[in-house]
């Protein structure tokens, strides 16, 4: 029965919590929202159209989309989080910055 | 009618006795019994009086769904209005009381309502308040406020103590693999399953028994059940409520801990609040029993036929003599029999034609087939009742049974309410005339009755099915299952929800909590209301405290049959939490009082209090507001405190401001990006101003930045601001700019500060350092910063910087050393007759500069708006520069930061002032007042704000300050808001 508990302890459970790749799974509570994940944002000498496209135009997914959230009472850390807006289901979170990601990749 | 108690029924403990009192009277109970069955078993048949129409109501079922039974328990602070006395349960010296009635329940002038009801009729409030046609007389009118008060007044339930809840709630989390709603037949066989394959099991149950409907059983001993379950391992939660399931699972619980015992014990919470993650949530919730809509339908003595049943074999108590069941199911004859063998006579009105009937029903029981309840004669006790032909339309009375009671049984609806709660719409189910849950994708399983299966066994198979089912889905091995089909009944149910009464003025109740009857339903229909939502609104059906758990498919089915459809195309409300009524309490837990919210106090607060501030909030910062000498006011210390400042020298904490840290090869380019301003050529030692735009061109927030080094500098926000200043800069360098090196740190609180500020601060700076000519002008000017050492070796960083427009410094200390800093130059001040000052003189000093602060920089306000266009480099790009001048941002038309003077020199005004002109004084005006104080220097009031134009379009023209809210209006003239020392001499000297 022992392997029947280690099943259940691997399932996916999708409850409104985000696993922080520094510092495991922790309640929503912790975290504070971004925005949207897929916005490239221009550089600052860019036109007014392109700012103002990367600031006020946004997708409303019906689905899986990319947010950050900020693990603001944990390690600080911003992360990329693939959420459905419809189930609140977690695909994938990752750190924002690339180096962090290559540093939590090579460490697992 | 008579109720009373039995000697050899029920499962309460007669060994202990309690005794309770009932609007001031004693009676006697026993353990086990709840204050409905103890007031029935006492023969108390009014218990309350109804919401609109104040008729007397009795005990109308034995649970959760219960209409009747509505009353306050406990006394003074621990008054509880609108408790379901079907719920709670008996105590030793409980207190109860009868509510919504003058003066008691038995005899209430409240009852004239009834006589009335015609203008009480659904949609009264609306109607009442659109005035009286043809000419809507009255309409808006104070009169109708008045009346409103009055009505509410008569109307409406139990009242609040109005006392601070003396009791603590605690929030509590739990995780488990399988959580189950319901100790019913299917709830228990679910656990043991589940507990069986080695799961771990939460079961919850809101009564203190498990068992359910089993309960009701002569058989079943809950204790053997609940040992059994404990055996297993299954971690039982009783009094505990699951009021709402949320998203992934997540269950809402409110465990009930003293409000069964009589001696509060000061060391428990009275509820716990429970947030639960389950994988799986098996729901065995139950059903309700539906009652039929006739005329009189709500005079004590009517009940469930099923609460009859738990009164008799739970608590021992016969609930009447000489009894009617009516039902169209045949879920009534087991009590039929049990209610006759305990020595009621019984007779049974079915309003079917023909039944086959299974169970060995005794020959004593009459049983009229096709016969419906038409009227109940009596008013404060049931007399007899008038029974019609089910099948003779309209319905006419053809005979009278004399009787003390009327049981009813309109079918039995599923407690889908959980399921509900995720969104999931329920579906109409013609055979068995309820609604069905409807299929969900989530980990969500409905087992039992809940699921629309009447047959026990039925019952027990699909708990069992409802574990397996759990496993399947969480991806453990398969296992064959099946749920049984719902339903279960010998013969088929027959429609039967209202038996609609032919004289006029009938009370055909519908809902009972807020008095909605039949006829309200038809006029909704009538005037348009034929939407389900709308019909709800406009009535109230199913907006009481049990959200319609008995009414609202009565209701339904009127509204089905006036518009020709089916109940399914007249649809369902959805349920919301919670399931019933949680306290105010319970969700603040231990969040109230100090702990509302975390409290931020700086390493010089008990310095502060020593020294005689009094304290104020600035966010989450307690800070000194002002440092009165023996009974000065607020004004006179502040007054004071600002003279001193400007005249001789002054102290004041300034360690809330936001610290941040930012060091690395790219800080240079990383600040220069952020602020409006040049930042790339500051020099080392040097601090400058900044202000910080948002993405979108608004200013952000204000602040300094000091070069400690090549690639250091640490950075002050405001207060305010100083959370969110450093998400952004960590959102930036992690988010958007990831090739920066640069790295943020806040050392808001490693580092003290206080403001040195007025004449004399340079000499008193220098006393307190180890060497003072570090902090001579030229060593030390304008917007310059060392770090040094205070006497004593204490390193320290000292700035020169003003906010009050005098010449002044900041001092910096690492926290620790906080109070030795406050000692030392608090002793050098005190030399030059100078003082202590808190925000509010602070503040006064800031207005006569015209320096902005949150109150101008209220995240509307550009750059320009706030006066600060020269801080804007038009030489490099920085965040926000793009889009501080599109469109509307751009505009000549724009509010700008000015000053305000009184016309009259003696009158004073408040922030929040209207500013218009003067013979347009309305609406939004041209402008607005922020930040207002006293000047002393200048002798009135001064303020500062914002108005369309600025100071070149008014300053020769009187403009007027609106107050609606404090009623006042006032001449104001537009001055520029540097107000004292314009060209900034002092601060320089
Ligand atoms: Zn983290």
């Amino acid at each position: 029965m022992k392997e029947v508990q280690d099943q259940i302890r691997s399932c996916t459970v999708n409850m409104i919590r985000i696993k922080c790749p520094y510092c495991g799974e922790r309640d929503h509570s912790e975290f504070a929202y971004g925005g949207d994940a897929s916005i490239k944002y221009p550089a600052l000498d860019a036109s007014k159209d392109e700012w103002t496209k990367a600031i006020f135009f946004r997708e409303n997914i019906r689905g899986f989309q990319k947010e950050t959230w900020h693990h603001l009472n944990g390690c600080r850390m911003w992360l990329e989080v693939e959420r459905c807006t419809l189930t609140h289901e977690i695909k994938s979170v990752k750190p924002c910055h690339p180096e962090l990601q290559k540093i939590m990749a090579s460490s697992k | 009618m008579k109720s009373k108690r039995l000697d050899n029924y029920g499962k309460i403990n007669r060994e202990k006795i309690f005794s309770f009192s009932w609007d001031n009277k004693n009676y006697y109970g026993f353990d086990g019994d709840s204050l409905a069955s103890a007031l029935l078993a006492n023969n108390i048949q009014i218990v309350g009086r109804s919401f609109k129409y104040h008729r007397p109501r009795g005990i109308m079922s034995c649970g959760v769904e219960e209409s009747g039974g509505l009353v306050t328990v406990g006394s003074h602070d621990r008054k509880d209005p609108n408790v379901r006395a079907t719920t709670q349960e008996l105590y030793q010296g409980l207190v109860a009381t009868g509510q919504n009635a003058f003066p008691n329940v038995n005899f209430d002038l409240g009852e004239v309502n009834n006589y009335l009801s015609r203008f009480f009729a659904a949609g009264f409030y609306y109607k009442t308040f659109m005035g009286i046609p043809p000419f809507e007389w009255g309409s808006g009118t104070s009169i109708w406020m008045l009346f409103e008060k009055i009505i509410r007044k008569a109307a409406g339930m139990g009242k609040l103590s109005r006392l601070p809840d003396p009791d603590n709630y605690e929030h509590a989390n739990d995780f488990c693999d399988i959580l189950i709603v319901g100790s019913g037949p299917s709830g228990i066989a679910a656990a043991k399953e589940a507990a069986d394959k080695k799961l771990d099991v939460i079961l919850v149950e809101q009564d203190s028994i498990l068992g359910g409907d089993q309960i009701a059983e002569t058989d079943f001993d809950f204790k053997s059940a609940r040992d059994e379950l404990k055996n297993l391992g299954v971690r039982i939660m009783n009094r505990t409520t699951a009021f709402g399931l949320y998203d992934n699972c997540v269950l809402g619980l409110l465990e009930r801990i003293t409000d069964h015992v009589g001696e509060k014990n000061e060391n428990l919470p009275r509820q716990r609040f429970w947030t639960i993650r389950a994988k799986h949530i098996i729901v065995g919730s139950g059903a309700l029993e539906r009652h039929v809509s006739f005329n009189n339908n709500d005079i004590p003595g009517v009940m469930t036929v099923n609460a009859s049943k738990h009164y008799l074999n739970r608590y021992g108590v016969l609930t009447g003599q000489d009894i009617v069941i009516t039902t169209n199911n045949d879920s009534v004859y087991q009590t039929a029999q049990l209610l006759f063998q305990a020595g009621a006579k019984v007779t049974v009105l079915d309003s079917r034609k023909e039944v086959n009937l299974e169970e060995n029903i005794s020959d004593g029981i009459q049983i009229r087939f096709g016969s419906v309840p038409y009227n109940i004669k009596g008013s404060r006790r049931i007399n007899s009742l008038e029974i019609a032909d089910a099948s003779h339309s309209p319905y006419k009375n053809i005979d009278t049974i004399n009787c003390d009671q009327v049981l009813i049984s309109g079918g039995w609806s599923p407690a889908i309410h959980l399921l509900s709660h995720r969104g999931v719409r329920a579906s109409w189910n013609a055979e068995n005339l309820c609604f069905l849950p409807g299929d969900t994708k989530e980990n969500i399983t409905m087992v039992g009755s809940a699921r629309g299966i009447w047959n026990k066994d039925d019952c027990i198979k699909s708990g069992i099915a409802g574990t397996l089912d759990a496993m399947n889905k969480m991806g453990l091995p398969k296992t064959n299952y099946f749920f049984p089909k719902e339903g279960g009944w010998k013969n088929s149910i027959k429609p039967l929800y209202e038996v609609k009464y032919n004289k006029s003025r009938s009370k055909s109740f519908v809902d009972y909590q807020h008095d909605v009857t039949a006829d309200d339903v038809r006029l909704a229909h009538r005037e348009g209301f034929i939407s389900v939502e709308h019909l709800k609104r406009y009535t109230t059906l199913g907006m009481a405290n049990d959200q319609g758990k008995m009414g609202n498919i009565i209701g339904l089915s009127l509204m089905a049959e006036l518009l020709n459809k089916e109940i399914p195309e007249v649809g369902t409300t959805v349920f919301r939490p919670p399931y019933t009524p949680i306290s105010i309490g319970a969700l603040a837990g231990r969040n109230v009082g100090k702990h509302f919210r975390p409290l931020r106090v700086t390493p010089m607060h008990q310095w502060n209090l020593d020294n005689g501030a009094i304290m104020i909030e600035a966010g989450l910062y307690q800070r000194p507001w002002y440092f009165p000498k023996k009974n000065e006011t607020l004004s006179e210390a502040y007054i004071r405190e600002t003279t001193i400042v400007r005249q001789s020298v002054g102290m004041c904490d300034v360690t809330s401001l936001g610290k941040i840290a930012i060091q690395g090869p790219d800080a240079t380019e990383f600040i220069n990006r952020l602020y409006t301003n040049p930042f790339a050529k500051l020099p080392i030692n040097k601090t400058r101003y900044g202000i910080m735009l948002r993405d979108d061109g608004i200013v952000m927030d204000d602040g300094t930045s000091w070069r400690l080094s090549e690639n250091e500098y640490l950075m002050t926000t405001s207060t305010a601001q100083a959370g969110k200043v450093m998400s952004w800069l960590e959102e930036l360098l992690q988010v958007r700019w990831t090739d920066l090196k640069v790295n943020v740190t806040s050392i808001s609180e490693q580092w003290a500060a206080a403001a040195v500020s007025g004449p004399k601060s340079r000499e008193v700076i220098q006393k307190c350092v180890e060497d003072p000519s570090l902090i001579e002008n030229e060593k030390l000017p304008f917007m310059g910063f060392i770090s040094t050492n205070l006497k004593g070796g204490i390193p320290c960083r000292i700035v020169r910087i003003s906010f009050s427009g005098e010449l002044g410094y900041e001092v910096y200390i690492v926290s620790d050393y906080a109070n030795t800093m406050a000692n030392l130059l608090w002793e050098e001040i005190q030399k030059f007759d100078g003082c202590l000052y808190g925000l509010e003189a602070l503040g006064a000093l800031r207005v006569e500069k015209g320096h902005v602060t949150g109150a101008e920089l209220d995240g509307r306000v550009t750059i320009e708006d706030a006066g600060l266009e020269k801080m804007a480099s038009t030489k490099k790009s920085y965040i926000g520069s793009a889009m501080r001048k599109r469109g509307i941002l751009d505009s000549e038309d724009r509010e700008q930061l000015v000053g305000f003077f009184p016309v009259n020199k003696n009158e004073t005004f408040d922030a929040g002032t209207i500013v218009c002109e003067k013979n347009n004084i309305k609406g939004f005006g041209i402008g607005r007042i922020t930040s207002v104080t006293h000047s002393p220097e200048l002798g009135h009031w001064i303020g500062i704000g914002f108005v369309k134009g600025g100071k070149a379009k008014w300053e020769n023209t009187t403009l007027i300050g609106s107050d609606p809210v404090r009623n006042k209006q006032m001449e104001l003239q537009v001055v520029s808001p540097h107000m004292i020392d314009p060209e900034g001499t002092r601060m320089h000297a």
